[in-house]
């Protein structure tokens, strides 16, 4: 099983030289510490920026300038800032590459669900739902099954949707996952000491197994 | 030059009735009118509506109008910072409309700039699409949202203008400039007012004509939520 930091790890191998990423909220902001240096990417803060930098030391902390989790930052050389219209402009435009975001719930067909948990949790959705009705590829980093051993990813969410047929791919602590345009959840990767067994026990949506599945690697 | 400058927080807000419709800015609490939301604390009103992305914190921020039952409604995208929000809103205490932030922030900005409605495809599929209008474009499903225009709005900025300019800075800009815009009343605060003709033309963000009201607000908290630092 991964950890929270693994599963940043494994994603952060998704980035492509050159895109503009949108991170979400927790397991997501991690990714950052992962991106391989040789690349040149943008972080994308829906609340302003382009180009946020590492955590400031404590004397460079600024009120003014926090990311989407209200964590203060600071900014890269060669970073813009603007107003939340123009930041969703460029979201919903179709400019940012990728959205990594965490989810409650995935369905086999790519729906997701990460905002409300009806009578219990009503956190709101934030820039959720734009993110995911815009972006041109988004991966969820979850964990597979919820504390009390339900499966996460389900044939169809039975929590309220943030958007749907919208993931395309899932960063799990048990494997990494492809959501099929025809429904169906196509298994690439196993966590390291993670069975096929396993996985196919803990995903309640259906599974598509082809081949031998290799273990994630960490180099 | 007009000159729109108004003595302080107090004056600023004397003329905010219960009942009014208001536009926050701020993101968390980074860019929020803390001057103008410790005026309106004192002043014995209720059943206000605010639009904000944000509720702030239990002790700051919007969190102190919840804590004072001086609100009736929240226009929000996310709350999840604000226990005392949930509990109101949970036992029913509180109206709240929650709406994907791209979303609210287009509402916003088309109510300054005259558009009543768009198409986005934010929330199709989902609840938030429930009783409005879907159109297709090209192959893809968008939904029909329509404009925000409010009473007052109260923004904040780092530098203004005693002609109503306005320059933000780092991510507290945030909503304030649509709100600017979209408010039939617009009162600034600002942490240094100067003369007009003092800031660089090209460097405004918000130009004066939607600032109705603007002074220099005073002992800015500027409170931190998440304080995460690196060493070194």
């Amino acid at each position: 099983m991964l950890t929270k930091e693994q599963i940043a790890q494994r994603i952060a191998q998704e980035v492509e030289n050159g895109q503009y990423i949108n991170l979400g909220i927790g397991i997501p902001t991690l990714v950052a510490n992962y991106i391989p240096s040789h690349l040149d990417v943008v972080l994308q803060s829906e609340n302003g920026l382009l180009g946020i930098g590492p955590f400031p030391t404590e004397d460079q902390i600024d009120p003014d300038l926090i990311n989407a989790g209200k964590q203060t930052i600071t900014m890269v050389p060669g970073s813009a800032l603007f107003n939340s219209s123009e930041s969703f402009a460029m979201i919903r435009g179709g400019h940012v590459h990728l959205t990594i975001l965490g989810a409650m719930e995935v369905s086999e067909n790519g729906d997701i669900a990460n905002w409300k948990i009806p009578g219990k949790m009503v956190k709101g959705m934030g820039g959720a739902m734009d993110l995911v009705a815009s972006a041109k590829n988004i991966i969820v980093a979850m964990q597979h099954c919820s504390k009390d051993g339900q499966s996460k990813l389900l044939p169809s969410c039975s929590l309220p949707i943030t958007g749907i047929r919208c993931v395309k791919k899932i960063v799990s602590d048990l494997a990494v996952l492809e959501v099929d345009p025809k429904g169906g959840f196509i298994l690439k990767e196993r966590a390291p000491g993670v069975s096929v067994e396993e996985i196919k026990a803990k995903t309640a949506g259906k599974l598509i197994i082809e081949g031998e599945i290799p273990e994630m690697r960490f180099d | 030059m007009i000159n729109k400058t108004v003595k302080d927080a107090r004056e600023a807000v004397a003329d905010i009735p219960s009942g009014a419709f208001l536009m926050m800015g701020g993101f968390g609490l980074s860019g929020i009118p803390e001057n103008c939301i410790a005026a309106l604390l004192e002043k014995d009103i209720k059943n206000l509506t605010i639009v904000s992305n944000n509720a702030g914190v239990e002790d700051f921020g919007i969190g102190l109008l919840l804590k004072k039952r001086m609100v009736k409604k929240m226009i929000s995208s996310y709350v999840g910072e604000n226990a005392e929000f949930e509990r109101q809103l949970l036992s029913g205490e509180l109206e709240v409309d929650l709406i994907p932030q791209g979303t609210l922030a287009e509402r916003v900005r088309a109510g300054g700039a005259g558009i009543p409605a768009f198409f986005t495809p934010a929330g199709v599929g989902t609840e938030v699409a429930e009783g409005k209008e879907i159109r297709e474009f090209d192959g893809k499903e968008y939904l029909m949202e329509r404009w925000l225009r409010a009473d007052f709005s109260l923004v904040k900025a780092w530098k203004g203008d005693t002609a109503g300019n306005l320059i933000f800075r780092g991510t507290a800009r945030n909503f304030n400039p649509m709100m600017a815009a979209a408010g039939k009343i617009t009162i600034a605060e600002v942490e240094e007012l100067v003369p007009a003709g003092e800031l660089d033309p090209n460097q405004i963000h918000t130009p004066g004509i939607y600032v109705q009201r603007i002074f220099q607000g005073k002992d800015y908290e500027k409170r931190i939520e998440q304080r995460t630092v690196s060493k070194k």
